[in-house]
Order: C-alpha cells, then structure tokens, then sequence
C-alpha cells in the first residue's frame, strides 16, 4: 500500500498506525497559548502610549471563532481573571468583557451559522474595537481625544492582525492534535 | 464554514442540560467580572498582592527582555551612527566647544553654590538611591501607563517613591509587593507633577495626556511666559521628588501651557534608580487629615 501511497495510512495529524493524539496536549495547548498571549505584552515596554494589540483576547477570539464548541462558554472568567493580573487594568475587566465576548460570539453564531473568513474578520475587528474602547473606559484613564487618538494605531494594528493570528491558531490546532502517543 | 453538530442538543436531557449549565456559568462569570471591577475601582489595592505574586513569577523573563531590549537599541543607535557619522561629527564638535565653555561657568556656579551653602550652614547630603534596576516590563496594551519593577518590599521600596533614570525623571512606585512593583509612568493620564522652568520659577503641573506628550499647565495664568525648547524641572512641590531633575521639553505652546516632551524615555534607558521620598515627612503631614493631627497629638510626631 505504501509503494501506492507513501501517506496512505496517515491522515493529517500522522500517522495511525500506533499513534494518537495525546489527551494533555489537546487540552492544555489553546489554554496555554491564550495565557501566553496575555502574558507577552507585558514584556514590551510601551511607555508613551498603548500600542500592542490585546493579544489573550485575540487569541481568545482565534480559538473561539476558528474551533467554535472547543473552548466552554464560561472560559472567559479564568482566563480573564489570568489576564487582568498581567494587562495593568483594574481586576475584574478582562473577566467581565471576555464573559462577555464568549456569550456575544455564541449568539451571534447561533444568528449566522454559516460564515467565512471575511465575515471572522468582520466579527473579530468588531468585537476587538468594543473591547479596547470598553476597556478604556474601564481602566481609570481620563478618556480625553489624546488618548483615543493615540488608540487607533492600536486598533488598527489589531485589526490587520488578526489574520495572523487566524493561522497561528490554526497552526497550534495541527499542534495540538497531532498524534505523537505510542497506543502499545 | 458549518456550524458544530455537537452543541445540536435534540431530545437528550443531559445535552440539554449541560449546554444550559454553560450559559449559566458564563453569565455568572460577567456578574463576577461586573463586581471585582466595581471592588477595584472602589479598592484599587486590594488585588495588588495576586498581581505582585503573578508579576514576581514572571519577572526572570521580563529581565531577559530588558537586557535584550537594551541590546537592540545599542545595535540600533550603531546603525544609525553609522549613516549620520559626517554631519552629526561636525555638529558634535560645535557642541563641544559650546559645552566646554558652559562646564567653565558652572563650575563657576557649583564654586560659588559651595561658598553660599557654607555660609547659611545648608549641606543637604547627596540623595542616596533605595535601589538601582531595569524596568522588566509594562501594561503594553491597556490604556494605562504602568511599568513593572521586579523588586519590592523586601528591597525597601515603598509606594510614592520616585524613579528616576540617568536623564531625568520616569515616574513614580504606585503599588509594592513583597518581590515586584507597579511604577506609574508620567504619561498615564492620571500622573501630575509639580514642575518648575529651569532657570527661573515659572511653576506648573505636568499632567499626562495618554498620547505621549505631557500637558504643562501653569498655575500663574495670564500671559504664557513658556517658549519652545525650555525644559522643565522637577520643583519639589509635594515633597516627594527631589527638586531640579529635569522632566520635560516644551515642544508646542497652547492657550494655558504649553505640549512637552519626555526627556527621560522609560523604553530608551537602561538603568532606573528608585529614589526615596524626598520630603517624607511633609508627604506624611499632608495625608494626616487636621482633625486626627489636633485630636492624637502622637500622630504628628
């Protein structure tokens, strides 16, 4: 069979042959990637204004819109909680919007069950807008035009990411699953 | 891209249920978020010792990248040297002739400072730094101006101290923890400081504006004595900074100040220095509200 069809006995995540998917990896791998995602703005030094895209929350809104029904609604909480220990916002913000998010994408897909990428991207920029603006508003700051004339890079910067951010969670799914388990 | 099947719940009772089960707790979850905001904005500290935990924990990896951060601008500024090499070699040379002359008078002054202090009998000791480290890191992606500190308590930090670099002033420790602290920079929006014009005693208050730039308000209004290029001093006012460490250059006037620009970029330095509280015992006196000062006459002491 193989002199046919080198990958015949493989599917996508390899070989089956002796080999499946390990439960750990399936699990922890988008939770970890959302937590890193929170963690690594913080090790850039933005000191003049905000610029690095919210990237948990993008990554959140990736797994979310890429893999609907993997992540439970109610993930928002304690990712959130993660990520207002990190972000600099006041604590209970993130874990507010991102319980939000998850039950607005959840209604909007029962609305829309069939869409596209445009239409992800549409649902991302929208959803990544609400969330710096209502972020802003909750985090302390005067919200006067300096501020939210220094945000639209940000926001920009977010929105054009957000493809990017589409592969990389496509790329940690075929991670993810990948079958590295010996079965005997 | 076609819906999931599986959240199709159908006549099973435990599908049905569970997916209920996972609104419910997600709406909790926004409840829950609604209240901790609420505690925060009413307790900003209150959560400061999970967020100094997660932060200490996180502090060896912000520490590799400010050593990389640093390194990166030193490639960077070798670059760019590299290009402007000609005309920036004349304009040093000018400069150094202008300079030598300056160090001339102000060694002039500092002899003639010397002489008048012994004078009046005012040695005010050189301040002696709390701690000397590198900024591990910053709320990059909110709208608030944090940068983080990987030291604490335990080095004898406390909330109010100023930080300030080699050039001039960053911000000041806003929250300490055992190990790691929360440094308030001066362009966050809620960051005011008493400043004063070098040179002559123009005072105004720095505010932050969000965007970078920081609102010089002057507090004589009347006609804006500001020009472009004059650099703004730390005035002391407050007693928590030191007087004359420089904070800003003015870049724009406006009708009641002026637009300036940080002299002492926290992402362009390298070292910080976490001073103490200059004057901690007017500091204290001003936070002591007259009541308790009359009524608990330990209190003042």
């Amino acid at each position: 069979m193989e002199q046919l069809n080198p990958r015949a006995r493989s599917d996508r995540y390899g070989s089956r042959i002796n080999r499946t998917q390990s439960p750990w990896r399936a699990l922890a791998v988008p939770y970890a990637s959302i937590a890193f995602a929170s963690f690594a703005p913080t090790l850039l030094l933005a000191d003049l204004m905000p610029l690095v895209p919210p990237l948990g929350f993008m990554m959140l809104l990736g797994w979310r819109i890429m893999r609907p029904g993997l992540l439970p609604v109610w993930v928002g909480a304690p990712l959130g909680a993660f990520d207002d220990l990190l972000s600099g916002q006041p604590f209970g913000s993130a874990i507010l919007m991102w319980s939000l998010a998850m039950i607005g994408l959840e209604m909007l897909e029962a609305r829309f069950p069939w869409r596209g990428f445009w239409q992800d991207w549409l649902t991302a920029a929208l959803a990544i807008v609400i969330y710096l603006l209502a972020a802003a508003a909750v985090s302390g700051a005067t919200l006067a035009t300096p501020l939210l004339m220094a945000m639209v890079p940000q926001a920009l910067l977010a929105i054009l990411l957000y493809p990017f951010i589409a592969r990389v969670v496509a790329g940690l799914d075929r991670f993810r699953l990948t079958r590295t388990r010996r079965l005997a | 891209m076609a819906p999931p099947a599986s959240r199709r719940t159908g006549y099973s009772r435990k599908a049905q249920y569970s997916v209920f089960t996972g609104y419910l707790l997600a709406a909790l979850g926004a409840v829950l978020g609604l209240v901790l905001l609420g505690l925060s904005w009413v307790r900003p500290h209150a959560f400061a010792p999970l967020r100094g935990m997660v932060s200490s924990i996180s502090a060896p990896a912000g520490e590799a990248s400010a050593v990389t951060r640093s390194g990166t601008q030193s490639v960077w500024s070798t670059v760019t040297g590299f290009w402007q090499a000609g005309s920036q070699n004349a304009g040093l040379r000018e400069e150094l002739e202008i300079a030598r002359i300056r160090i001339a008078e102000a060694d002039a002054v500092a002899a003639e400072n010397a002489r008048l202090k012994d004078l009046l009998g005012l040695a005010k000791d050189e301040v002696k730094p709390v701690a000397v480290t590198r900024l591990v890191g910053s709320s990059a992606a909110s709208a608030r101006r944090y940068a983080y500190l990987s030291i604490g308590r335990r080095q004898g930090l406390t909330p109010g101290m100023p930080v300030v670099s080699d050039k001039g002033v960053i911000g000041r420790v806003l929250e300490v923890t055992r190990s790691a602290s929360r440094v308030l920079l001066l362009t966050d929006t809620e960051s005011v400081l008493p400043v004063r014009r070098a040179g002559d005693d123009v005072v105004a208050f720095a505010e932050g504006r969000g965007d970078g730039l920081l609102k010089i308000k002057l507090i004589n209004l009347g006609l804006n004595p500001l020009k472009k290029g004059d650099l703004m001093v730390t005035s002391g006012a407050g007693g928590y900074f030191r007087p004359g460490v420089a904070v800003a250059v003015v870049t724009e006037l406006t009708s009641d100040g002026a637009l300036a620009r940080l002299v002492a970029e926290p992402s362009a330095t390298n070292f910080v220095t976490v001073e103490p509280i200059y004057e901690a015992v007017a500091v204290a006196a001003a936070q002591t509200p007259p009541e308790r000062e009359l009524a608990d006459p330990a209190a003042g002491e």
